[in-house]
């Protein structure tokens, strides 16, 4: 039994890990923007063993909101054994180039409140000396690629802040698990077209992202074979890699 | 997701799109997109019908496996309610550690809930507690002209008996509540005999059947003669004692489709003679897990696969009682005859509680079921006999199972057809629907 702080609790991934910690009855404090989706996750964690849920209403950007949001977490679980931030939107990257407004406003959703999620809930892993912060970040920030490349930054950064923060925390007994999913049959890739081999299921991703935080694990790829296509197209040479449209 | 999706069986060939469903509330939207553009569209769960039952008329399904949410559960009484697209192995393990099973389970466990309703399914305890249908205490049903209806006995019955058993036709159904059996254990106490002749299997059943929550029997359609319908009868209870344990056996996966069929002529005798051999010869009894028990081919994720890529056909019929010791053997002489029948048939007695569903399958009688490779000799040669045997016998075939039965023999054996289509709601069609009632 643990106590669970999410960020994004509506997600497909946040909803996979969140169903396994349920079974062993573990408490959480849910975070996402709707009311009646996150009434519905929590209903779901209740009847598959969560022992207690508290839902709180709050867009991430919202970043005014991020400390109250803590107290009353922390006022609720008392402690915080796992911090699993795993909001995110995918940007249309077509838009984003034309209009330097959504730009901004992606970057915001998927870098910037992350990170500013991230400075505030570590004070209170690091005064716990105890705990586990785990970021959804993405492959698509291990290189910029001409069909994602906001998408790809704002992960980026979130890898980069999140790699520091892992440094700082880890001498105080806080293990940073930085995640990094390839595709993952949810909402957000609903609209693609992927071959199917290449899409993993949110369960099987959520396995990996418990087993990842038992070992204290600093950074996966999930499923792991993105390890591989990933470090291929890190080292694709640069006069290469700009002919092509990855 | 644009993955292209067939049924079961593989058969036919018609690639499905699928649309995913995540919240419910979505659902309503969906309909009125998908319909705009293709017509019509029908709602599909974990995709285990095995026929075209599941298959949209337009080829767009709106796919409800991802609304898979728990809404509440009573421990103390067993009620659970859950979104459409839970599977039946997703209830039971959260079920199974607070001693409830379901009511209900058929041959596998990946069903989603609301399939076993819309096919109104049933399993080797039909004899005692009928089908799925009769544990379903109320649901939520969404029509496409924005109209959610609450669904039960009581309250608005008649839409209630319409959709249980009436193939996802009528409305997609958001939420169900079931009633969930008591078990003090995931063991299963068994009995098992062979028998040498289909007479000996009704004998035998008639004796033991009353006595246990389970029964169900496994036939050798190889056998010829004298031994035709010789088999094995296997009888279960829920064990008093024993551990509340989920199934967490590992499975393994057939990673692709095998070019040709592997289930043939000498595969099977090589099985059914295998299988015959290793059963006790004599009443005895055993134990074992309720996974193991109810779900045997679930251990192999995408069985399906074996049958090749031009897939497979199950033929599943009901006999009224009257008949069908004499139609079922008549049945079983003639695949006997044609050599190609499934690794092992089905034979299971359905009791006399009646099914709340206009259009569910079962019957008081006798039920066979049992897979083909797929085969133009099948429509050629073997299924117009068994239909025929079957029609004069009075019985009739299981549309969830079905990719050929024609539209008069569909008609005959449902009479209530016409009260499902006046029910139905005129942007679901399915395949299989517009192939029987045309």
């Amino acid at each position: 039994m643990k106590k669970i702080l999410i960020v994004g609790a509506t997600s497909a991934i946040a909803r996979e890990c969140a169903r396994l910690w349920a079974k062993d009855g573990s408490e959480f404090f849910l975070v996402a923007r709707n009311a009646n989706q996150l009434e519905q996750i929590s209903n779901d964690l209740i009847a598959r063993g969560a022992t207690n849920t508290t839902s709180l209403i709050m867009d991430v950007i919202d970043v005014n909101q991020h400390q109250s949001m803590l107290t009353s977490c922390v006022a609720i679980l008392k402690q915080i054994d796992i911090v699993l931030i795993a909001h995110g939107t995918l940007p249309n990257q077509t838009e984003c180039q034309t209009d330097a407004q959504v730009a901004i406003k992606e970057f915001e959703i998927n870098g910037l409140s992350t990170i500013a999620l991230m400075t505030t809930i570590s004070n209170q892993l690091e005064a716990q000396r105890h705990g586990s912060l785990v970021v959804i970040s993405s492959v698509a920030g291990d290189r910029g690629r001409p069909s994602n490349y906001l998408y790809g930054s704002a992960k980026a950064a979130v890898t980069t802040f999140a790699e520091g923060l892992q440094a700082r925390l880890f001498k105080l007994n806080v293990n940073v698990l930085i995640v990094k999913p390839g595709f993952v049959n949810t909402p957000m890739t609903a609209g693609l077209n992927l071959p199917e081999f290449l899409v993993a299921q949110p369960e099987e991703v959520a396995k990996q992202i418990i087993k990842a935080i038992e070992h204290k694990s600093a950074s996966i790829y999930t499923p792991s074979f993105w390890l591989l296509i990933m470090t291929v197209i890190k080292l694709i040479p640069t006069t290469i890699f700009k002919r092509i449209n990855l | 997701m644009s993955r292209k999706i067939l049924s079961w069986g593989n058969y036919p060939y018609h690639p499905q799109q699928l649309h995913s469903v995540s919240w419910r509330d979505e659902i309503p939207q969906l309909i009125d997109e998908i319909t705009a553009r293709n017509g019509d569209t029908l709602a599909f769960g974990n995709g285990r019908s095995y026929g075209d039952s599941c298959l949209a008329a337009s080829s767009h399904l709106i796919h409800t496996r991802n609304a898979n949410r728990f809404i509440h559960v009573d421990w103390n009484t067993g009620r659970m309610t859950a979104e459409a697209g839970v599977t039946l192995a997703e209830i039971a393990d959260i079920a199974i550690p607070n001693g409830w099973f379901l009511s209900v389970t058929p041959g596998t466990k990946f069903a989603t809930l609301g399939g076993a309703i819309a096919n109104d399914v049933h399993g080797k305890n039909h004899h005692i507690r009928g089908t799925f249908g009769n544990h379903v205490i109320q649901f939520s049903l969404v029509r496409s002209d924005g109209e959610t209806l609450l669904c039960s006995k009581d309250n608005n019955s008649d839409y209630f008996s319409a959709t249980v058993g009436g193939l996802g036709l009528i409305g997609i159904i958001e939420w169900a509540e079931i009633q969930l059996l008591p078990i003090k254990s995931t063991q299963i106490n068994t009995v098992t005999e062979r028998f040498d002749a289909i007479e000996d299997f009704f004998n035998l059943s008639s004796e033991l059947d009353h006595k246990h929550e389970y029964s169900v029997a496994w036939i050798d359609c190889l056998a010829k003669g004298r031994n035709t319908g010789c088999g094995v009868l296997i009888l279960g209870d829920h064990s008093q004692y024993g551990n509340l344990i989920p199934d967490h056996r590992r499975s393994i996966t057939l990673p692709v489709t095998a070019p040709t069929s592997l289930v043939n002529k000498f595969t099977l005798r090589l099985m059914n003679e295998t299988y015959w051999h290793k059963q006790p010869a004599k009443r005895t009894t055993g134990n074992s897990e309720y996974a193991a028990f109810f779900y045997p081919l679930d251990a192999i994720n995408y069985w399906n696969r074996a049958y090749g890529r031009r897939g497979f056909q199950q033929y599943q019929c009901v006999i009224p009682e009257k008949h069908a010791e004499i139609a079922i053997k008549e049945l079983l002489s003639m695949i006997a005859k044609f050599g190609r029948g499934s690794f092992l048939a089905v034979l299971k007695r359905c009791g006399n509680i009646a099914s709340p569903g206009l259009l569910s399958f079962p019957m008081e009688g006798t039920s066979l079921a049992l897979d083909f490779p797929q085969h133009q000799d099948l429509a050629d040669k073997l299924f117009p006999i068994l239909d025929l045997i079957v029609k004069e016998a009075g019985g009739r075939l299981y549309p969830a199972k079905d990719a050929h039965m024609s539209g008069s023999d569909f008609r005959l054996g449902y009479p209530d057809w016409e009260i499902i289509e006046n029910y139905r709601d005129k942007k679901l069609n399915s395949l299989f629907w517009k192939r029987v009632t045309l």
